[in-house]
């Protein structure tokens, strides 16, 4: 214990002294923002008129906060913020690095955006039943993931956007929710339990929680301790909250019940927290067992891919198909993961920025669709071009950009973990890379020919009642496409942010510096 | 003593997974409930036991006298019950609602979301 050096009651032994810097806030904000204003629209539940101003606005300013908090990071490296100031690791460390600064401020992109959206499709029930603020606690939660630097509390960030996704995926309560809620739960109850079992024995082995002490400490406890085990009880607990083959069925049987744009949060900040936690985990907590499990993840990243777009082949339902695709993108990520090299790790964070803001916008467009043609199915639905041109336009644009074609964003991501895969001499994952991407360009080529170019009956699917598109729902979706065609024209900055966030997993010497920065042990 | 407790844990694992591989919701939940306190049970236990040593420091020293128990697995077990508490109340509630509007609690006759004839994709343009 760290006060046991001391025999007078010398405090800075035990306790942070001098004041945090008022920048070092930015990485608290991100949660403790979300959390004040999700409270805040709580108590106004029963004000559904005023409640999606205050929601946008708190959006807005948290999205700047998370802008902010990233030049932050970008120019000085890793933030460290230690709660209670109890020295690390007894109090528990807040660390935003380039990876976990990256990934709030595009969860933040995403969450305005879709709370803009909210607005023309979201109603008063919705709100009433406390939609607005169900968001932005999952947000806390999901920011909180990707900040904090203490493995149980990763845990309890997990647990508090579980229970706010519970919330936001029950609104409405029709039988097809219910159904899916359900096996939604009980599946993400259990991976999350089996995250806990796994931090369960990290503690009996290390006696730490907090990460940079973790790291530090692995290598002396190689040889004693079942550390392999331990990995890999991360790697299922993570595998399964990022819907990785063959634990990925809670998420095509869940994600297209709920509301469209709560499928759209979903989508983009879900799946993506537990391939950060693997990334975070596995790469940089324990580099050697993550050697040794590589070629699992590689084969476990294949699977994923092909068996998540064949299932997108096979739907005809447009949310039932997208969900397969989200699932297909997890592939992706954990190439990179499977590959380790700071190439491939770079990659795999580009797809996730990348697969962020194209699935919110492709499960956006559609809901769109639906209220322009009537309908979720493929075969009910033709003819939008000619109603749409606009619509039909944007979608095109992000058919291309998911399935990595240019000007889209997704293009850079693929190049690099192709390139990555080559360099380490797995041809097979480069080709089942290319070949996924050719069957991605497939199911969602064929869901634009049929929706938008297939002539038809004027955009008025089945003799349905058709409702025109709202101005506020297409500008969210336009918001959106703005930095995916960023990111598709001029990708060199978001690339350089995760080759930095890259090298940062692959040497955690600056991240347990900022966190031992105090005159600490080691 | 911690051998003992593991033992237990794995009972407790053990019969936990049984029950989650049931078709049935309401022992699934059960299911759940015992794994949840399982894994509170292995934290504690991953902390190491001692017999009743308070982790009380005298007033005259800085750092205990003698081994104490170690406080940290306690407030970790009372967190994950907090959690695990909440999150079966809600599971309850929700596989409550389920077999009222489903008429089932057998997960192979929960097709509501996945229609078995759901059809495939229209084959030509």
């Amino acid at each position: 214990m760290a006060a046991a050096q001391s025999k007078s009651v010398d405090l800075s032994q035990a306790m942070i002294l001098e004041p945090v810097p008022a920048l070092d806030w930015l990485v608290i904000a991100p949660v403790a923002l979300p959390l004040l204003f999700g409270a805040v629209l709580l108590m106004l539940r029963h004000r559904t008129e005023t409640q999606p101003r205050i929601a946008i606005a708190s959006l807005a300013i948290l999205f700047c906060v998370d802008v902010g908090l990233l030049v932050h990071v970008w120019t000085g490296g890793p933030v460290v913020m230690t709660m209670g100031r109890w020295l690390p690791p007894f109090g528990i460390s807040f660390v935003a690095d380039m990876l976990g600064a990256t990934l709030v401020a595009t969860a933040g992109l995403v969450a305005l955006v879709c709370g803009i959206f909210s607005v023309g499709t979201v109603n008063f029930v919705g709100r009433r039943y406390g939609f607005y603020a169900f968001m932005l606690l999952m947000l806390a939660g999901v920011n909180g993931s990707f900040l904090t630097g203490d493995i149980f509390n990763l845990y309890v960030w997990f647990e508090v956007f579980l229970i706010a996704s519970f919330g936001l995926i029950i609104l409405g309560s029709g039988k097809r929710q219910i159904d899916g809620a359900t096996k939604y739960a009980i599946l993400n109850l259990v991976a999350t339990t089996l995250f806990l079992i796994a931090t369960g024995y990290l503690y009996g082995i290390f006696g730490t929680l907090n990460m940079a002490d973790v790291a530090l400490k692995a290598s002396q406890l190689r040889t004693s301790a079942p550390l392999v085990t331990l990995a890999t009880l991360y790697l299922i607990a993570f595998s399964m909250k990022a819907a990785a083959f063959p634990l990925n069925f809670w998420l095509p049987a869940s994600y297209h019940t709920p509301r469209i744009v709560v499928a759209a949060l979903f989508a983009g900040l879900l799946t993506k927290v537990g391939v950060y936690a693997l990334m975070r985990i596995l790469v940089m907590l324990f580099p050697p067992e993550h050697a040794i499990l590589s070629s699992l993840i590689v084969w476990i990243a294949i699977g994923t891919m092909l068996i998540g777009i064949l299932g997108a082949l096979a739907q005809s339902d447009i949310r039932r198909l997208l969900g397969f695709v989200v699932v297909s993108g997890i592939g992706f990520m954990l190439a990179g993961i499977g590959l380790g090299s700071d190439v491939g790790l770079a990659g795999s964070i580009v797809y996730a920025v990348h697969s962020m803001l194209v699935m919110t916008a492709l499960y956006l467009m559609a809901g769109q669709i639906r209220r322009a043609g009537g309908s979720y199915v493929l075969s009910e639905l033709a003819g939008l071009y000619r109603t749409n041109p606009m619509m039909a336009a944007i979608a095109l644009f992000l058919v291309l950009a998911a399935a990595g074609l240019p000007p889209g964003s997704g293009l850079w991501p693929k190049v690099m973990l192709v390139q990555a895969s080559l360099a380490d001499g797995s041809w097979w994952l480069a080709s089942a890379i290319l070949v996924t991407g050719l069957l991605t360009t497939l199911a969602l080529g064929r869901l634009f020919v049929l929706v938008f170019w297939r002539a038809g009956n004027d955009g008025d699917a089945a003799g349905r009642t058709a409702l025109s598109v709202t101005a506020s729902t297409q500008m969210a979706v336009l918001l959106l496409c703005v930095p995916i065609a960023v990111l598709g024209i001029w990708p060199e900055p978001v690339i350089a942010a995760a080759q930095f966030a890259a090298s940062g997993l692959l040497e955690p010497g600056a991240y347990a510096s900022a966190v031992f920065s105090a005159e600490v042990t080691q | 003593m911690e051998t003992a407790f593991s033992a237990l844990v794995g009972i407790f694992f053990a019969v936990a997974v049984y029950l989650l591989l049931s078709k049935h919701i309401i022992r699934i939940l059960l299911g759940t409930a015992i794994l949840s306190n399982a894994v509170n049970l292995l934290i504690f236990t991953a902390g190491r036991l001692t017999r009743e040593v308070p982790p009380i420091i005298p007033n005259h020293l800085s750092v205990p006298a003698e081994m104490i128990a170690n406080p940290l697995p306690q407030a970790l077990v009372l967190t994950a019950i907090v959690i695990s508490f909440s999150l079966f109340a809600f599971l309850l509630v929700l596989t409550y609602r389920a077999y009222q509007e489903l008429g089932t609690d057998d997960t192979e006759e929960m097709r509501v979301a996945e229609p078995v004839d759901d059809g495939l994709p229209p084959m030509g343009y």
